[in-house]
């Protein structure tokens, strides 16, 4: 890169802030996905706004390509770089600007990490719902940029559901400002909307505001034991159709109980066919009521045990086998592939069925668990990437499990976003007209294409 | 410089467990250098891509790589939370010894390692001369006194430094063998560098309740460093000498406990010597394996084998507060974080009172403090600022290092806050009986 551009970049972040010596670099060449990391030209980390936008339109001037990145932990390759690029780090760019109370709404700056925020938002009594598993890392900003979605989703919805207002850059550096602190907005393009799980192909963000609520005074949690998949799924389907809807509605399939149970002792029954974690929430009344009907429908519906936590530390232990559930089951192998196809709710023994089929097929340890509430499950593929014969299959394995999601009416991706990883399927699931509509939009707002280029919506 | 392909090679041997490594970036949360520096090459998952890179033949910069491994406190707090069990200290300590074959160790740590800890006697007898020039001394044995656990004497920058002892415990007590009275047990002792040197008085602590519980002692002739600064920096030679020249003192012994009162010796002994042993005869490290399995942490020992209770009698009243900080080497390494607290409230003298994140590493690591003084003292504030928020008026912990690091920061900021051992604080309330 021209030095005289790097002099530029050290006036605009500060020389400690651009890193250059190829250690470094190398230390942003790769995310969580299971992807061939990329080494970029250069690392920049704006600790402003002004030096953030400054940023933007330098790369955009030079038609360098430009991949923000949070805390690295997306699934799908979206902060892997491009050769020759530049990757933006948020870090910095960390305060809790406002939390107001008065009108439920919090203002943050794109680098704060979401389980900081949940827990100064719930210093307040207040409730910011999304707790994606990464939480304790994650950033607000890759948040917003993968809608992110959690455990809590089945009732109080995903990231989407809570971003009242975006102020981002174009590639211009110019800021754009999207939504507001009110409820209702309808001022304009709903542009927010837009940019919500863009994955950093359209627009830089700079400031988030988000909804927060009440927090619910009380909840309660069980888990249900049943032996045959096709009776947890039917109980699932009866729980909300008896108008519940549960905080939280985990699924775990045999091979991940016995990989929990091999893994922390916690009691579990390795025959059970399928396991549910239930979790209701809201006013005391109301939560008691609601578990006594949950408990009893389990019953009614052929589960072979339920346990109602009785206090905080049974309910803890009810949650530490969901918890322990990817650690167990990434112990197994070196290489552990999440993957993310959700389906709707009532195909989900359907989905099962064929994720078992599929795995004997090619001969693969896949361990499947996920939020059945929503559909979204999290087939879990043990492997060892070094065999390269074995990979092939995974590889095989993982088109095999998106052609059936979508044949069963599902989507490719509940909650861990397209990025790289998945951008060759995504016409499969949309349509030519969609990947056209989409390009024409990226190439109108970003002509050079150096925002993340190749996510989302290939090259 | 040889080349890249050798190095790759040798790196083969941490390949199996590095590919353990998911790269999910939850490290990041317990990562004490990643929350100062917010830079991924500071966190495990950056440090293990590294080594990763250096095996794939990526990059070239192997003198890079170790500077990057060594901002690293070796504290295990990644390990601890990592979901996938990464063994991370596992790692980064071979590597260290790995890439320091390939590039070599420096001059002067050379001389530091290979010439004075290597050979105990002659260290001893430097620091001794150190502990009589304090102020004025020469940078090789100040460098030795930091890299040998911490730091201990005063030259350099603005610190404010526990001084060497005037005497050191083996002055004292060059060799002790007593028969087991009451409890009918027989501890052996492993002092370990900073005790002997620096606090002997924990040393004196460790005796007075051993003699208390009629506990039989037994203290070699000459017994060296636990290896664990050579073993940081990569030299596995300086290391392997220790390592049997403390066999040689111990191993003879009919033991029933190896006691320590050093929590990075402890979890040295217990964790390392076993484990990174591919020098020693297959005899060598059966006795290994044996005396590993009896170390035990001083408290641990009052607890679990003396049946030392919490008397409760700390509650309420005016009594002073003390508050306990986690060694990580004692917590995160082997899971010891109730019996000291036992210990503590065992005492009549104060009540006890939890400080926030009191498992959070203080900083020190070691040599990491001499140097990464910057970053150590970063750290170490966090420890400080939760230490005066406590309100008590003596903090207590097991290990000597976490003691030294604490004593700096909590008197740069001018506090007036004691440093105890918990076995100290044990044995004055047994004087006070
Ligand atoms: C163990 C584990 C558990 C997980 N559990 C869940 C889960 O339950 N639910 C879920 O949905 N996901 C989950 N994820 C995936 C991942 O954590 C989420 O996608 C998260 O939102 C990523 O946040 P991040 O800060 O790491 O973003 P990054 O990975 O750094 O970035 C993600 C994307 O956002 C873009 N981006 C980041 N900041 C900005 C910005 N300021 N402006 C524009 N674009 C930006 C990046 O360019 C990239 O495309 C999990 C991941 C792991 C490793
Ligand atoms: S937490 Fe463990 S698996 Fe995850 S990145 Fe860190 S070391 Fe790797
Ligand atoms: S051992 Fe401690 S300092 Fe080193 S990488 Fe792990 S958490 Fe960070």
């Amino acid at each position: 890169m021209m030095k005289a551009l790097i002099k530029e970049f050290e006036k605009v972040v500060g020389k400690d802030n651009v890193f250059q010596d190829e250690t470094d670099r190398a230390t942003y060449s790769y995310d969580a996905a299971v992807l061939e990391p990329v080494l970029p030209a250069l690392v920049l980390r704006p600790t402003s706004s002004e030096a953030l936008g400054r940023v933007v339109a330098l790369c955009n001037e030079h038609g360098l390509p430009l991949t923000v990145r949070g805390a690295g932990t997306n699934l799908s390759g979206g902060t892997i770089p491009k050769t020759g690029g530049v990757v933006v780090l948020t870090n910095a760019l960390n305060r809790i600007i406002e939390i107001n109370e008065g009108d439920l709404y919090a203002v943050v700056e794109p680098g704060v990490v979401t389980a900081k925020f949940a827990a100064a938002v719930e210093a307040k009594g207040l409730f910011y719902p999304p707790d994606p598993g990464s939480q304790a890392v994650s950033t607000l900003g890759g948040n917003v940029a993968e809608n992110a979605g959690g455990l809590r989703g089945l009732r109080y919805g995903v990231t989407r559901d809570y971003v009242m207002g975006l102020e981002f850059f174009d590639v211009n550096g110019d800021l754009v400002k999207a939504g507001a602190r009110t409820v209702k907005c309808v001022t304009g393009y709903n542009l927010g909307g837009l940019l919500v799980g863009s994955e950093g192909t359209l627009g830089v963000f700079d400031k988030i505001t988000l909804k927060l609520i009440p927090m619910p005074p009380a909840k309660k949690a069980m888990m249900a034991i049943f032996s045959d998949m096709n009776k947890a799924s039917e109980t699932v389907s009866a729980i909300i159709a008896h108008r519940i809807v549960p905080v939280t509605l985990e699924f775990m399939d045999n091979f991940t109980i016995r990989a929990v149970e091999d893994f922390s002792h916690a009691g579990l029954p390795v025959d059970a066919a399928a396991l549910l974690l239930i979790e209701v929430d809201g006013h005391p009344v109301q939560v008691e009521e609601d578990a006594e009907k949950v408990e009893a429908l389990c019953r009614q519906m052929g589960a072979m045990s339920v346990r109602v936590a009785q206090d905080a530390a049974e309910r803890d232990k009810v949650w530490e086998a969901r918890r322990a559930a990817l650690s167990a089951l990434s112990r197994v192998k070196p290489t552990t592939v999440l993957e993310d196809a959700t389906v709707p709710r009532s195909k989900i023994p359907a989905m099962i069925r064929s994720i078992e089929d599929i795995a004997r097929e090619y001969q693969l340890t896949i361990g499947t668990f996920g939020h059945a509430g929503d559909g979204n499950l999290h087939p879990t593929i043990l492997t060892d990437k070094r065999n390269k014969d074995e990979w092939h299959r995974v590889e095989s394995a993982i088109d095999a499990i998106f052609d059936k999601a979508l044949s069963l009416g599902g989507t490719l991706s509940g909650e861990h976003g397209i990025g790289l990883a998945k951008s060759r399927y995504l016409e499969k699931e949309t349509s030519r007209g969609t990947m056209l509509y989409s390009r024409r939009i990226k190439a109108a707002l970003d002509p050079k294409g150096i925002l993340n280029p190749g996510k989302i919506i290939g090259e | 410089m040889q080349d890249m392909k050798k190095l790759a090679q040798l790196l083969k041997q941490v390949e199996d467990q590095l590919v353990v490594c998911m790269r999910c970036g939850m490290c990041q949360s317990v990562c004490p250098v990643f929350a100062e520096t917010g830079r991924e090459s500071d966190v495990a998952r950056g440090k293990l891509a590294l080594l990763d890179g250096l095996l794939q033949e990526m990059f070239k910069d192997s003198t890079g790589v170790q500077e990057r491994l060594s901002r690293c406190l070796l504290c295990g707090s990644c390990a601890a939370n990592c979901p996938s069990g990464v063994k991370v200290l596992d790692i980064f300590i071979k590597a260290r010894a790995v890439i320091t074959n390939y590039v070599g160790l420096s001059p002067l740590k050379k001389i530091i390692f290979r010439k004075m800890l290597a050979q105990p006697e002659l260290f001893d007898q430097l620091m001794e001369w150190g502990s009589r020039l304090q102020g004025i001394f020469i940078k090789p044995v100040d460098e030795l006194l930091g890299t040998s656990c911490a730091r201990f004497v005063s030259p350099l920058g603005d610190r404010h430094f526990s001084s060497l002892a005037p005497q050191p415990f083996h002055r004292a007590v060059p060799f002790l063998d007593t028969p087991a009275g009451a409890s009918g047990l027989k501890a052996g002792l492993f002092m370990g560098c900073v005790i002997d040197k620096v606090f002997p008085r924990i040393g004196h602590a460790v005796l007075r309740t051993l003699e208390h519980h009629g506990v039989g002692v037994f203290i070699p002739r000459e017994v060296g460093c636990c290896g664990i600064p050579a073993l940081s920096s990569g030299d596995t030679e300086t290391y392997n000498k220790l390592v049997r020249h403390n066999l040689k003192g111990l191993a003879s012994q009919d033991l029933d406990v190896l006691i320590t009162a050093c929590a990075t010796c402890t979890s040295t002994i217990k964790k390392l010597w076993p484990t990174l042993a591919e020098e020693l005869s297959p005899p060598e490290l059966e006795q290994v394996k044996t005396l590993a399995g009896k170390t035990m942490d001083i408290s641990q020992f009052l607890v679990e084998k003396l049946g030392v209770k919490a008397s409760g009698s700390g509650e309420g009243g005016e009594k002073p507060l003390i508050t306990y900080h986690d060694p990580c080497h004692l917590k995160k390494s082997l899971g010891i974080a109730a019996q000291p607290r036992t210990v503590l409230q065992a005492s009549p003298a104060y009540r006890f009172k939890e400080m926030k994140e009191a498992d959070k590493c203080c900083g020190c690591g070691g040599s990491f403090n001499l140097q990464h003084y910057d970053l150590s003292s970063a750290i170490g504030k966090h420890k400080r600022d939760n230490i005066a928020d406590s309100g008590a008026s003596v903090v207590a912990t097991s290990c000597p290092a976490c003691m030294l690091q604490i004593s700096d920061m909590l008197s740069q900021a001018g506090d007036r806050v004691e440093v105890k051992h918990a076995i100290e604080v044990y044995a004055e309330s047994l004087d006070k009986k």
